[in-house]
């Protein structure tokens, strides 16, 4: 087809205008992660990369007791910080989307994002003055003659790492949840209620079921990223918290082994894309339609 | 109860955000209770380090390069979006809105390869611009779908009937409607960028960024008010920027005439 004609129909036109944003997805994304896959099978052979064709590191990574270890305590931490989250954060999206007057809602939705947007370094800092051994819990407490000694189980561990990306991923399990609730016809809830079931039953019966996508956009939008921040294992996970991102970054930037690296980004990616895909389809008899 | 809830989850959400002010006007050089006295003194060292100034002009630098090119390109892909289907549509721009759930470390890590070990280019403040504009494009895209997909095809229509051309129709009509959402677009983007640590860390080139020198810092105990200083202008800019870009948000669905429903997202 001739550009001139292309460009008449509408299809056309919206066909062009996707090329710019997808071609740059293609060339930043798209290809680098190929070019992930295939160092991945190569090695680091000193200040060169030997280009042949080798599983040694994923051999490596399968031997090496530390990676399978650093690997599963990052896979537990995404999994407790995507539950924690979610269950802390169901309630708000709840009662923003069914409490709140409409014209009062996207202030509530404002006032949850902000902290999101804050500084992040800094945010996780803070988490380090707020559960440190003279930070704000452990001297209030001691202050209020409740403990003697500080508390040390939430500094410099993997509860402290929980707290702190718990509180970071906050408005991202959040706002899909509430979009799911807004969209639930309100008119089923009074339908529901009529046919004799209870607030409670009606919430299980009707509202959660309904909510469900959200729940899993929710769920996905908080495990998949986690696993990639190596800022607050680094900042509060002392040396027994650190986790698999800590390892990949080290790879790269300090042990100057990128092949190696590359196969732990991949190994640490599937795994977390597998679980997800399970999860979905868990939840599947939930999606459908949607 | 569960107001109760909500109110007490707020003062979760705040609660590290709060402390910044306190200790950046506390007059003791140790983050911990109890206070020592106030002081401006934090505020007066930032003003003569010149390393944290090359590092904030290196960040501002990158963040208004970020903002407008994952603009330009959130607008071509809202648009699109909002027109006619064409096969594989869906498919295209569900692709190009991955980077959101992407673990961050991956874009690094990747980028990294490409550019130092295929490329063998040196990293430089375009090497973050480019990953930036990767992560900031799908927040983009899904603040201007607001904008777009709530537009009356028929209002352009009526333009090009009138004479005017597809370009000048769009230039006339369609753009100042979605103007609102294109300033919002741009503050988000400028916000993500200024703040985005993990990418940078990977990609920055001998010139840090703020947050790569902020991460610096944070290892010398001595330095810490300072970090609390920098890191109050920091959260008030943000606050700031931020409710601009609501303000705009929320004049551009009033200008297309539908009811305020959500949040960025």
């Amino acid at each position: 087809m001739a550009i001139g004609t292309w460009l008449t129909t509408e299809r056309g036109r919206a066909a062009t205008l996707v090329v710019p944003p997808f071609v740059y997805a293609l060339l930043l994304l798209a290809i680098p992660v190929g070019a992930v896959i295939l160092f991945s099978f190569w090695t680091q052979d000193f200040m060169t990369v030997d280009r042949t064709f080798t599983l040694d590191n994923y051999r490596e990574i399968a031997t090496t007791p530390v990676y399978g270890l650093l690997l599963r305590r990052s896979l537990f931490v995404s999994g407790t910080v995507t539950i924690v989250t979610v269950l802390l954060a169901y309630p708000i999206a709840y009662f923003v989307s069914f409490h709140v007057p409409a014209h009062r809602k996207s202030l509530w939705l404002f006032l949850i994002t902000i902290p999101f947007w804050t500084s992040y370094l800094i945010r996780v800092f803070l988490w380090k003055v707020i559960l440190g051994y003279n930070g704000v819990i452990n001297s209030g407490l001691q202050g209020l003659g409740i403990i003697d000694e500080p508390l040390t189980f939430i500094l410099y561990n993997v509860n402290a790492v929980i707290i702190t990306l718990a509180h970071a991923f906050a408005p991202f399990a959040i706002l899909p949840i509430f979009v799911a609730l807004e969209k639930i016809d309100r008119s089923l809830l009074e339908a529901s209620q009529d046919l004799g079931e209870t607030r409670l039953t009606t919430f299980l019966r009707v509202t959660l079921p309904l909510s469900m996508p959200g729940l899993v956009a929710a769920v996905l939008i908080v495990f998949i990223p986690t696993i990639g921040d190596y800022v607050t294992p680094e900042l509060m996970g002392g040396a027994g918290g650190k986790l698999i991102a800590n390892m990949i970054q080290t790879q790269f930037l300090q042990l100057n082994n990128a092949p190696l690296g590359a196969a732990l980004a991949l190994v640490a990616m599937v795994s977390v894309t597998a679980i997800s895909l399970v999860f979905i389809l868990l939840n599947r008899r939930w999606l459908r339609g949607r | 109860m569960l107001r109760g809830y909500a109110v007490l989850y707020l003062i979760f959400l705040y609660a590290p955000i709060a402390l910044l002010p306190i200790f950046a006007f506390n007059d003791g050089s140790i983050i911990a209770f109890p206070l020592q006295g106030f002081t401006t003194r934090w505020f007066s060292e930032l003003w003569t380090n010149s390393a944290l100034h090359n590092a904030v002009q290196n960040s501002l630098f990158i963040a208004v390069m970020t903002a407008v090119f994952a603009t330009l390109l959130g607008i071509c892909a809202a648009r699109a979006g909002a027109m006619a289907s064409f096969p594989g549509k869906q498919g295209i721009l569900g692709f190009v809105m991955l980077p959101l759930v992407l673990p961050e470390i991956i874009v690094a890590v990747s980028l990294l390869i490409v550019l130092r070990q295929v490329l063998g280019l040196q990293l430089s403040n375009w090497s973050v611009i480019a990953a930036h504009v990767l992560i900031c494009t799908p927040f983009s895209i899904a603040i201007l779908n607001g904008a777009f997909q709530n537009l009356d095809p028929a209002m352009e229509e009526a333009a090009m009937d009138l004479g005017e051309s597809r370009w000048s129709a769009f230039r006339l009509i369609t753009l100042p409607l979605v103007m609102p959402g294109i300033v919002s677009s741009l503050l988000i983007s400028f916000t993500i960028s200024l703040d985005e640590f993990i990418i940078a860390f990977f990609l920055t080139g001998t010139n840090p960024t703020m947050p790569v020198y902020i991460w610096g810092l944070l290892r010398f105990p001595g330095q810490l008010p300072v970090v609390m200083a920098l890191g109050t202008i920091l959260v008030a800019l943000s606050i700031i920027l931020l409710t601009i870009a609501e303000y705009y948000r929320r004049r551009g669905l009033a200008r297309a005439g539908v009811a305020d429903t959500g949040g960025f997202l």
